[in-house]
């Protein structure tokens, strides 16, 4: 496996119970790339992401991280995650939210609060970190996940849908902080179905069907398939229901 | 330390939840209250209704109970009947004949012991009656506060413990902190810290209610209750934390309460098991509570010292150690690592 491979999936299949969700995946995610996991409500992209952070263990196969298998709870550390739902503790303020996921990081005194005070301003929240959770909007709370997905400088940030429910202005600058991060070195993994963010990403993974239907360049992706849009793209390979790789 | 960021926030989560807090502090003194009303009030004397019987026999029955004298048999049956008298008393060829209303074993057994005592006073060789622990004063309440006492404690600590890991799990914030570094037994044992220092204040507020609120006799020393109270404690903040682990919400944790914390007071010594089958007293030995209010009776009533319920308080330290082990196993459920 070489250096550049920040993550790789071998052969993976996860199940639960008799149901199969994914089989035979096969991915390799690039040092510094944006990997979009795109596809329908229930097809996956959670459980793979799961895998990937190391909270599930796949029924088959296995996944690295910084080449080391998962789960792994050495490797954890360097990776930000974002969940789909916002898991943030609704009686706490802001900024008591951060420094304690900053402490479960072994981050503490001055120096973690002045990160918890970065990754506020980061998110547009610096005038809110002394209000509490459960006065926050929808779009505030997705903010302040994304700021303690950052917290602990990751070389990995894993974000699941993390513009639902967001306005197009803030949508604009979550990419803008997802590109800067890009060039200092992160290596991103993100799932939408929003199609038009997928246009951002260096590479795009097609998931359907319980595996991974199409994956290249936004622009490999729409000239392979002859249509203009990614979405066109998507639907093409949908129809067509088999594994293709580019 | 992540175990002490857990035990942090959850204070400061708790210390922003005053209703929570006002459970926790409030209610166990308000039903161990309540419930002293009830069984102190109950041991009061009896009323008995005389309708003849020499004046000496009144004299002595008057020291010792409530006395009237109705006119005849009928009013003295209709009083009966409607509760106003528990007993009355007729003579006849000088010997009494008792007529008791019989349905309430309580009443029945007060009415008797006053009689008893009257009898006894009445020979002239009237025994002279030691006690090895308590005293002829100990009412019924008074016996089973250290068992109420622990039993008030291990149940509010199971409820609120049980609630808020389930809260953890059900808002997903369960699931976000395991996609940390934090190492499964970090978490137990940081919410067993962040709880146990508002049970310890709980523990301390009811026990201090208990001994010089309620005057509930107390031969034993102070400290030594406290360190049982504490370990049972902490045997129930295990076994809530482990219980909702099992629960997908509220209700089903709820469901527990009939299962695991109503027959820990049944089979705790309460009533006496020395007759109940086999299996009801191998039941016993296995609930926590048993061994929590053994040795609270016997430190609070016979005046015994930790030394002596060492054994007990093995088996509660015990206990919680098992829960937490089992409650780190458990929650592989949501990480494997």
């Amino acid at each position: 496996m070489s250096i550049e491979n920040v993550i790789r999936i071998e052969n993976f299949k996860q199940q639960f119970g008799k149901f199969v969700v994914l089989e035979n995946i096969n991915l390799d995610v690039k040092k510094g790339e944006i990997l979009g996991l795109l596809g329908p409500s229930g097809s996956g992209k959670t459980t793979l992401i799961k895998a990937i952070v190391g909270m599930s263990e796949p029924s088959l196969g296995s996944v690295y991280v910084l080449e080391t298998k998962m789960p792994s709870l050495a490797v954890v550390s360097k990776i930000g995650y974002m969940a789909q739902s916002d898991a943030l503790y609704e009686d706490l303020t802001a900024l008591d939210n951060i420094l304690f996921f900053a402490s479960l990081y072994g981050m503490k005194g001055k120096f973690a609060k002045q990160r918890a005070i970065e990754v506020l301003e980061l998110v547009l929240l610096q005038d809110e970190g002394k209000k509490l959770i459960k006065n926050f909007s929808g779009g505030m709370k997705r903010r302040l996940s994304l700021a303690i997905a950052l917290v602990h400088k990751p070389e990995i940030l894993i974000l699941d849908e993390p513009t639902v429910g967001i306005d197009p202005v803030l949508r604009l600058q979550f990419w803008n902080e997802f590109e800067r991060l890009r060039k200092e070195g992160v290596t991103i993994i993100i799932t939408t179905h929003v199609m038009d963010e997928a246009e951002h990403c260096d590479r795009l993974a097609l998931i359907r069907n319980g595996g991974i239907i199409a994956i290249g360049t936004p622009n490999e992706l729409k000239e392979k398939s002859g249509e203009s849009t990614v979405e066109g793209a998507f639907l093409y390979y949908g129809k067509e229901g088999e594994v293709k790789s580019i | 330390m992540r175990v002490l960021s857990i035990a942090k926030r959850l204070i400061k989560q708790l210390r922003g939840d005053k209703r929570s807090i006002a459970l926790m502090f409030v209610a166990p003194v308000f039903v161990m209250y309540l419930l002293s009303a009830i069984l102190t009030s109950a041991t009061t004397t009896p009323n008995i209704a005389v309708i003849s019987a020499p004046n000496a026999y009144v004299e002595r029955l008057q020291s010792l109970a409530n006395v009237t004298k109705p006119y005849n048999e009928k009013i003295a049956l209709k009083n009966l009947n409607d509760k106003s008298i528990d007993a009355y008393i007729v003579f006849s060829d000088n010997k009494p004949k008792v007529t008791l209303e019989g349905a309430d074993p309580s009443i029945t057994s007060l009415v008797m012991n006053t009689l008893n005592k009257l009898s006894l006073s009445s020979t002239t060789q009237k025994p002279k009656i030691n006690f090895l622990h308590g005293s002829m004063d100990m009412g019924a309440f008074d016996s089973m506060a250290p068992i109420l006492m622990g039993f008030f404690i291990f149940f509010f600590v199971f409820l609120i413990a049980g609630v808020a890991f389930l809260r953890e799990r059900i808002s997903g914030t369960l699931d976000r902190i395991l996609a940390t570094p934090l190492k499964r037994w970090e978490i137990v044992l940081g919410y067993f810290l962040g709880f146990g220092s508002f049970v310890a204040i709980q523990t301390i507020i009811l026990q201090i209610f208990s001994i010089y609120g309620l005057n509930v006799p107390m031969v034993g020393s102070f400290g030594a209750v406290l360190v049982i109270n504490l370990v049972l404690a902490s045997g129930s903040l295990a076994l809530g934390t482990l219980l909702s682990a099992f629960a997908r919400n509220e209700f089903q944790l709820f469901q527990f309460i009939p299962i695991v914390i109503v027959p820990q007071i049944m089979f705790s010594g309460i009533f006496d098991l020395r007759n109940a089958p086999a299996w009801a007293k191998i039941l016993s030995k296995i609930f926590p509570m048993t061994y929590g209010a053994e040795a609270l009776r016997d430190v609070m009533l016979r005046g015994k010292s930790l030394l002596d319920v060492k054994y007990d308080v093995l088996m509660l330290i015990g206990y919680a150690l098992l829960f937490l082990i089992l409650n780190t196993l458990a929650l592989k459920k949501y990480r494997k690592a």
